[in-house]
């Protein structure tokens, strides 16, 4: 385990609102006024030689905290990590030296292969040891502690022995990583899996919470017209979302606080005004704690 | 109680089902109700394929405008499925996709679909090159030019076609709107990023030679020497001038 003290959250983001940065968003970003205080970037467009998107991406460092989220670690596989992934990782981290790492509970890579989907996993005594001793690997290589975010789900494994908050509490127990509270993947699976969200959130270890996420889902049907909500980051975050999210604040306190949209990426101010709903949540929480 | 301990569903066996969609969904997958997930594992059969068509048909947009959506989508689901990226860097992804269609025998009818991908290929590594310093016009006043060497940037690359590619790719991704047909044969295309887009240039077939000869190390006399006849020496060593591939003229 990295030797971290127990209430380091593992990043300094601050406890506002951020986006995921899309180059489109560049200008508007650089000179606007706007709720966006921290931008997140996906680590695997960014493990390149050169060219316009690191330039970009030394620009707005400048201005603003970065938090680099890996979508490609496969920290779930069942194979070991790919060392010379996680060296471009390192090199990423090293010379940007961002404010916060994540990854995924999931797994993406299968021998030599990538298939670009976060896959998932059953939570078994044998997973559970695995992903901690690929969380151990990263954060010893890395050098800092990392959040782990909580997956969408659509189906559950009938091997699993515990479920996802007990698995998650013990790889913060045993590897010492933060979390990363993806309120909408929480809505998601509690819808597909039939569970309760509110109870998922009222169990959640939100002391190891370093950043939360925001995000749009579709609506579909599966095969006995049950509802099937799936992950799309491709729209405004729904409202009952928005609603698990006061509770979650209520729950854990001000947290960084992510708006995902990674498909018909819209124009920027429609990204930024649901920052400004997130940061408006942040900032009334802040005003009740300090009156 | 479970009458049975389940063996572990293994990776391999999940990744199949999802790249397979005649095959069975895995056991031990399972919907709220215990019933086997059967729509449920069609989402990440779906996100899968997906995600990889897409990262293909933004990597390669002149490819799918000549042979159409539904065409290009055929074609990328056999090429995904063969040949899934080595590496989660999805900006590199497609480095084998030119001779994948080399060998698809539906895209025989276009002879020059290959070399498209090729070239769309090169530039989108050029895209993502590492950065250089260019040197300057005034570089080219040293007397003793000829005699020197340069070096190339790491963004400048060159490729040759039995085709007039570089015509077809500006049509085809409608950068050029001034002609419905291309006219020409082969041609040694130039891969140029002044600053941080892509140019590319055509050149007569042969001109390669005298960049692989400028690559080596030899003098520019020396390597001029190589050019084809058509080949204007004032266009071509401004092309690479304004397009800031030579970082370095150094003494042999």
């Amino acid at each position: 385990m990295l030797d971290t003290s127990p209430n380091d959250p593992g990043t300094t983001l601050p406890h506002a609102a951020g986006v995921g940065f899309k180059p489109q968003h560049f200008s508007e970003i650089s000179t606007g006024d706007h709720p966006v205080k921290w931008l997140e970037i996906h680590a695997e467009n960014y493990m390149v030689e050169g060219g316009r998107p690191l330039a970009q991406l030394r620009a707005l460092a400048e201005r603003f905290p970065i938090s680099v989220h890996g979508v490609g670690l496969s920290i779930g596989g069942e194979t070991r990590l790919d060392p010379d992934h996680l060296a471009r990782l390192k090199h990423l981290v090293t010379w940007l030296n961002p404010a916060s790492f994540s990854e995924h509970l999931a797994w993406s890579t299968h021998g030599s292969d990538y298939f670009n989907d976060l896959l998932p996993l059953p939570y078994t005594e044998a997973t559970l040891s695995r992903v901690c001793d690929h969380i151990d690997e990263v954060q010893d290589v890395l050098g800092r502690r990392m959040l782990l975010e909580n997956p969408s789900s659509y189906l559950a494994f009938e091997e699993s022995t515990m479920d996802e908050v007990e698995f998650l509490r013990a790889v913060v127990k045993r590897t010492g990583c933060g979390l990363l509270l993806d309120v909408n993947n929480v809505f998601v699976s509690a819808n597909n899996l039939r569970l309760d969200a509110y109870d998922y959130i009222d169990r959640y270890p939100h002391e190891a919470v370093g950043e939360i996420h925001l995000g749009g889902h579709d609506e579909d049907e599966d095969e006995m017209g049950a509802p099937l909500l799936i992950d799309s980051h491709g729209r405004e975050t729904a409202d009952p979302v928005w609603a698990l999210y006061a509770h979650t604040l209520t729950k854990g306190g001000t947290k960084p606080t992510l708006i995902e949209w990674d498909t018909d990426v819209p124009d920027w101010p429609v990204l930024a005004a649901e920052a400004g709903r997130a940061a408006a949540m942040l900032e009334s929480l802040f005003a009740e704690v300090r009156s | 109680m479970r009458q049975t301990v389940r063996q572990a569903m293994t990776q391999q066996t999940f990744i199949t089902a999802a790249l397979t969609p005649e095959q069975p969904v895995p056991d031990g997958l399972i919907t709220p109700d215990g019933r086997p997930a059967s729509k449920r594992f069609d989402v990440y059969r779906n996100n899968v394929v997906v995600s990889l068509k897409e990262a293909l048909e933004q990597g390669f947009p002149a490819v799918q405008s000549l042979v159409g959506p539904v065409f290009f989508a055929a074609m990328a689901g056999e090429y995904l499925r063969a040949h899934p990226p080595k590496h989660p860097v999805i900006a590199l992804y497609g480095a084998d996709f030119a001779e994948f269609i080399d060998n698809f025998a539906p895209a025989r009818a276009i002879p020059y679909l290959a070399d498209i991908a090729r070239l769309e290929y090169a530039l989108r590594q050029s895209y993502h090159a590492a950065d250089s310093q260019p040197v300057t016009q005034s570089a080219l006043s040293d007397p003793l030019l000829f005699t020197r060497a340069v070096r190339l940037a790491p963004a400048f690359a060159w490729l040759p076609s039995a085709y007039p590619v570089t015509a077809i790719h500006r049509l085809a991704t409608g950068t050029c709107r001034d002609g419905k047909t291309v006219q020409g044969g082969a041609e040694d295309v130039v891969i140029t990023r002044p600053a941080y887009d892509p140019i590319a240039t055509a050149f007569p077939a042969g001109t390669g030679a005298v960049l692989d000869a400028l690559a080596s190390g030899e003098a520019l006399g020396d390597a001029a020497e190589l050019a084809p006849p058509r080949l204007d020496l004032t266009r071509f060593l401004t092309t690479l001038l304004s397009g800031g591939a030579i970082v370095a003229i150094n003494e042999i």
